[in-house]
């Protein structure tokens, strides 16, 4: 019996991961690939240092053991942490996008919705005026937010417009990796809804791979190919998100997934 | 039998362990063995209780098996489900294997024909072609036209079925799982489903089913495999 060959190589490839807190431990000695494409999902309950492992991750912060190793574009895999600061920073800044949970986060409050989105472009080399006002209109279409906004402060939009904001101030320089934390986690369910529909068909279009940290299991059902599942710091069990939530084998998945109330 | 099968499953178990219920074990299956050929349909038969339903979960992956195999043929290469990676589970429910479950799961905001034609375009159909055979569907399976551009989160049981029904057959899957395909439709949507499983077996799909429908079960099953719960086939 074969199995099928694995179309390229992983996008990232993560050995080993552990950072601490002093002595607490945020997360430990996390493995996993993750595969062009792929949305990849890491729910458990607070505390479970699924943040911490985002923030290892996309280098928002150094583990303390452990590699990350991200196949770039121009070089192939490379541990991102053994880069120079620069180009991890280059990295972050164009071939990845970070969502962040709080939009206020991720945006800067103090210029235009336009200018959000378009100061990611300029931050890849765009000068020319005429088109990088067309990119931001053409991105706040794609979110769902109305062409006549672009010069409005971010301030006066709702949260679920600048959660959508953020994502098109993310994805304008068309990463191929995306990270989210809560992305629905500040909004009203209704708001949610929308935002979720968004950004599944955003992830397929544009054949993004994303990991998103949820507390939510509906989230991680409607967008997560996989699931990784996290307690105290460690992944408990891992495999196909359908799998995990319909037929769960560890004893704390059994209990997060008995924990959701049906309405 | 000439052909070799699309579907074989050999020594399958499982039982369910519920830790949050002080560890209690379940037994569900154990050493089922079943063959399913090209353009074949077997129907599982049993009591309520018997393993039917979690028999095609375990084929479609969203079980995992404790013992066994679960060789499904996939352009070519013989894919084991219960032993298989996410990633390769994904391809095969993508290109080879189909599955209509009981109950659609509702996606918010997403209109009807959209929830249809998505599985045709994941396979690489234009927009506009997926689009096409997305309303054939539907219009086989009389779902009004002025429903068609609506989220089915509203619509009834029967409706919810037939969208459900059209996003199974919308790609001509090699394998298809149906799970109690007619159990909420009126006479005239069952004959259709009748037809598109005829249609279906033509083509040279494997059909594994639950069936409580005699009359539909009689005019589509080429065998009945006969399940007993646990406690009674030990």
């Amino acid at each position: 019996m074969t199995t099928l060959a694995m179309t390229g190589r992983p996008l990232l490839q993560v050995e080993g991961l552990t950072h601490r807190y002093g002595s607490r431990i945020g997360c430990r000695d996390v493995t996993f690939d993750l595969w062009p494409g792929e949305v990849l999902g890491i729910v458990g309950e607070s505390g479970s240092g699924k943040t911490t492992l985002l923030k290892c991750l996309s280098a928002q912060m150094e583990p303390h053991a452990g590699h990350v190793v991200y196949d770039t574009r121009e070089d192939g895999p490379q541990d991102v942490f053994a880069l120079s600061e620069p180009r991890r920073r280059l990295l972050m800044r164009t071939d990845w996008g970070i969502v962040h949970q709080h939009p206020v986060e991720g945006l800067r409050m103090k210029v235009s919705a336009g200018a959000n989105v378009g100061e990611r472009l300029m931050a890849v080399g765009a000068r020319h005026y005429g088109e990088i006002r067309g990119a931001a209109l053409d991105w706040l279409g794609r979110v769902e937010i109305a062409r006549d906004r672009i010069d409005d402060m971010p301030r006066t939009f709702s949260g679920g417009m600048l959660q959508r904001l953020q994502i098109a101030r993310n994805l304008v320089s068309r990463p191929r990796l995306v990270f989210m934390d809560e992305p629905t986690g500040s909004l009203d369910v209704s708001v949610q809804a929308r935002l979720l529909d968004l950004l599944r068909g955003l992830v397929a279009d544009l054949g993004l791979s994303v990991i998103v940290v949820t507390h939510d299991l509906a989230v991680a059902r409607l967008l997560a190919h996989r699931l990784m599942v996290m307690r105290a710091g460690a992944v408990v069990e891992e495999g196909l998100t359908d799998q995990v939530l319909d037929d769960p084998q560890h004893p704390y998945t059994q209990l997060l997934v008995a924990s959701i109330l049906h309405p | 039998m000439t052909a070799s099968p699309s579907l074989s499953l050999a020594g399958i178990g499982k039982q369910f362990t519920l830790h949050v219920q002080g560890g209690v074990v379940l037994p569900v299956l154990a050493g089922v063995a079943l063959d399913v050929a090209p353009g074949e349909c077997v129907a599982l038969h049993g009591p309520s209780g018997s393993g039917k339903s979690s028999l095609l979960r375990l084929v479609y992956g969203n079980y995992r098996a404790q013992a066994g195999s679960i060789a499904i043929r996939h352009r070519g290469q013989t894919i084991d489900v219960a032993a298989a990676s996410a990633q390769t589970i994904l391809k095969l429910r993508r290109y080879t294997l189909g599955y209509v479950s009981q109950f659609l799961r509702v996606i918010p905001r997403v209109p009807a024909i959209d929830v249809v034609a998505e599985p045709a375009r994941a396979v690489g159909m234009t927009a506009a072609e997926a689009e096409r055979r997305a309303e054939r569907l539907l219009s086989r399976l009389r779902i009004p036209e002025r429903l068609w551009s609506l989220p089915p989160a509203t619509f009834s049981g029967g409706e919810q079925q037939r969208i459900n029904l059209a996003r199974g057959f919308v790609v001509d899957y090699p394998v298809l799982l149906l799970d109690e395909p007619t159990a909420a439709l009126d006479a005239d949507n069952r004959r259709t489903v009748v037809s598109l499983i005829h249609e279906a077996k033509a083509r040279g799909t494997a059909l594994l089913g639950i069936f409580h429908d005699a009359e539909v079960r009689d005019q589509v099953a080429d065998r009945l495999f006969a399940m007993r719960p646990p406690s009674m086939a030990a």
